[in-house]
């Protein structure tokens, strides 16, 4: 085994954690201020891909491609706010679960009667295609690693948006007492909208990076989805530091396993059965690490109201 | 000669009352119309409405019921077609696990089931029927082609991979039944996986010759988009699902040059496959992929019986079945002693005709293959 295949194995572990991360970024603002399980956070996912596989077909810009994803994915999420989340933060979770959980059949279905069952094709654009040689003898896909530069972009923006501006503060205030800053004069509702935006904005952005180089297609969101929340809940629940932390980990820990475990079973199995049970325990690794996790840590590892 | 023209004549007018009085037939087609695998349920549906609507035949009635891709839903729907419905025949079903909840059952209730897509070998051996008739493929086969043709190109190390999932484990078996050289590799992945980085970069440092996966649906797609991307450079082949015409327009460029099997092709030079793909795609506006042959061929087999018997003579109704006595786009086509295809599996090439990406045939992998499962079934 050689040190450039490792390299190359932990760089696909840190990208796959960056676009958890986007996903897992909105989801937990979102928990963390409103305090609202949102199921359909896959959905603007989709609306992401969808609205970027579009217009990158329609004018053959992929970056216009992008604008649009965020656009098409913040302006959905916003609509869905007012019209439906709004009257559910008062509810019990298990209400907000079945309505949310009724926009994922509604927005897949909408996306098939618009688009057909047919996957859309998306391209990724042709600047940052093919693979760079790295430091240490490893070849890399251009494209992921730029997917790595995004998500330390937005990272570094989400930091700062939270801790050095107003909204910020707002948002950091609703996390903690819900009550208190409507009672201050903030305006709740314009603050929710926003977050929830927001929220759906990343998730749409990831959407586009993603279906780039895997495909887009009716219910790309949900499998990400269930991701996104294991992350959130390792990470700590309303918390970026930890949406970012427990992503990387999440990335990490899922391809090395893919990657080792079944090297390691090979000592002492035949290298079918090795093959076969070590990717089996491999989809449940992440799952160990967050029951690990959480058997030491309960609220997660950087829990916002803890 | 005027006792042969009177013979001919009384034939002729009983043919011609036969067309007149043809009794009603009800077909069953569950299919997956909603989820991430509708396109395949879309093709076989629209093919096999298109031969139907071909036949000129108004008595046929198709009642086409959507099983999300759902083993439990599908179930549901079976036993409600059997019951309220009271179908005669049912067809439709896409995947091998719906296939082995839905068919024993609709079997063993004597009811007459035609697969167009779905081949398990659960169904090919010991516990085949009589009541079910596979017009498509054993699931082995076309991995079982792309074997023996990476062994025929002289290949050494081959690469292989399939999702962790009964059909995953079959088709890498089927692959070795025909290549017995050495495997730089062979892996595993989740099922529903869409990042392929991790088996990427295994795949470079394996020093593999070739690759073979089976990914249906969005996997394949994801996988192809990524591995083209990776700088490995390799020769890529796989079953038809991976390249098939529904998803090559996803996949896009990376596609162009990859080998794959499949027992149909656009290209198949035989007067039934120019009519299908002309008639198909002035209907539907769309190329029609392997998927949608299946189908049709399917609705044809159903006609070529109801010409012969009576839907209700199900012993008749069956031998009329085993005949075969229809035009398959596939040129030839006859049943085996298990009721599954003995058939021509070619491999094809991905190309680029224009804008349009599609698939042409460059060798005949197999001629006249019958399953491994065949010389199990005792009926």
């Amino acid at each position: 085994m050689s040190s450039a295949l490792i390299i190359e194995q932990v760089l696909n572990g840190i990208q796959l954690g960056v676009t958890l991360f986007l996903m897992a970024a909105g989801l937990t603002l979102i928990f963390g201020v409103m305090g609202l399980i949102n199921l359909a956070h896959g959905s603007l996912y989709m609306v992401g891909a969808f609205a970027c596989a579009v217009v990158a077909a329609a004018t053959g810009s992929f970056w216009l491609g992008l604008a649009a994803s965020l656009a098409a994915a913040a302006a959905a999420g916003a609509v869905m706010e007012i019209l439906v989340i709004r009257r559910l933060y008062a509810r019990d979770h298990l209400d907000q679960v079945l309505a949310t959980f009724a926009l994922i059949l509604i927005f897949s279905e909408a996306t098939r009667w618009l688009f057909g069952s047919f996957p859309l094709y998306l391209n990724i654009p042709s600047a940052l295609s093919g693979a760079v040689h790295l430091p240490g003898g490893a070849q890399y896909s251009l494209y992921r690693l730029a997917i790595i530069g995004v998500g330390i972009v937005v990272a570094a923006g989400l930091y700062l948006l939270i801790s050095h501006t107003r909204l910020g503060m707002r948002i950091r205030a609703g996390e903690s007492d819900r009550e208190m800053i409507g009672a201050l004069g903030v305006d709740i509702r314009t603050l929710y909208t926003i977050v929830f935006a927001l929220g759906a904005a990343l998730a749409g952005l990831a959407g586009a990076l993603v279906g780039a180089q895997q495909s887009v297609q009716v219910g790309m969101g949900e499998p990400v989805l269930i991701l996104a929340f294991v992350v959130i809940v390792i990470g700590g629940i309303g918390s970026i530091k930890g949406a970012l932390i427990g992503a990387v980990l999440v990335g990490v820990v899922d391809t090395l396993g893919r990657f080792l475990l079944p090297v390691l079973l090979e000592v002492f199995l035949p290298p079918s059965q090795a093959a076969s049970i070590g990717a089996a325990v491999a989809s449940m690794l992440i799952y160990i690490v967050m029951a690990l996790i959480l058997a030491v840590r309960p609220q997660g590892l950087f829990a916002a109201n803890a | 000669m005027k006792a042969v023209l009177g013979a001919g004549l009384v034939a002729l007018s009983v043919a011609v009352a036969g067309s007149v009085h043809a009794e009603p037939v009800k077909i069953g087609m569950i299919t997956t119309l909603s989820g991430g695998g509708a396109g395949l349920g879309v093709d076989v549906r629209d093919a096999f409405m298109l031969a139907i609507k071909q036949s000129g035949n108004e008595e046929i009635e198709v009642v086409i019921e959507d099983d999300g891709q759902k083993p439990e839903l599908a179930v549901q729907i079976a036993d409600k077609m059997i019951q309220s419905d009271k179908v005669d025949l049912m067809t439709g079903i896409i995947w091998s696990n719906l296939a082995m909840a839905v068919v024993p059952s609709v079997t063993g209730q004597d009811v007459i089931y035609l697969s167009p897509n779905a081949g398990p070998s659960a169904l090919a051996g010991a516990n085949c029927n009589p009541n079910y008739f596979n017009v498509a493929y054993q699931n082995d086969n076309f991995h079982e082609a792309v074997g023996a043709y990476a062994k025929a190109q002289g290949f050494k190390k081959m690469f292989i991979m399939a999702p962790n999932y009964p059909a995953g484990k079959d088709s890498l078996t089927g692959f070795k039944r025909y290549y017995d050289a050495e495997l730089a590799g062979e892996v595993y992945t989740k099922l529903g996986q869409t990042d392929y980085a991790a088996e990427i970069a295994q795949i470079r440092s394996s020093g593999a010759d070739g690759l073979f996966f089976f990914l249906p649906g969005g996997m394949g797609i994801a996988f192809m988009k990524q591995f083209a991307q990776s700088g490995v450079d390799l020769p890529v082949m796989g079953p038809g699902f991976s390249f098939s015409q529904d998803v090559l327009g996803a996949i896009g460029d990376a596609a162009v040059g990859a080998k794959n099997s499949s027992q149909w092709s656009k290209d198949l030079d035989n007067e039934a496959n120019k009519k299908f793909v002309e008639t198909f795609q002035s209907e539907y506006g769309r190329l029609p992929s392997l998927y949608a042959a299946q189908g049709y061929d399917t609705a044809n087999l159903v006609l070529s019986a109801i010409e012969k018997a009576s839907v209700k003579d199900k012993e008749a109704f069956r031998a009329a079945l085993k005949e075969a006595d229809f035009d398959s786009v596939r040129g030839k086509f006859k049943f085996n002693t298990n009721n599954h295809p003995i058939q021509d599996i070619y491999m094809r090439e991905v190309i680029k005709e224009g804008d349009v990406l599609t698939n042409k045939i460059v060798d005949t992998a197999f001629t006249d293959h019958q399953d491994a499962y065949a010389a199990e079934c005792k009926m």
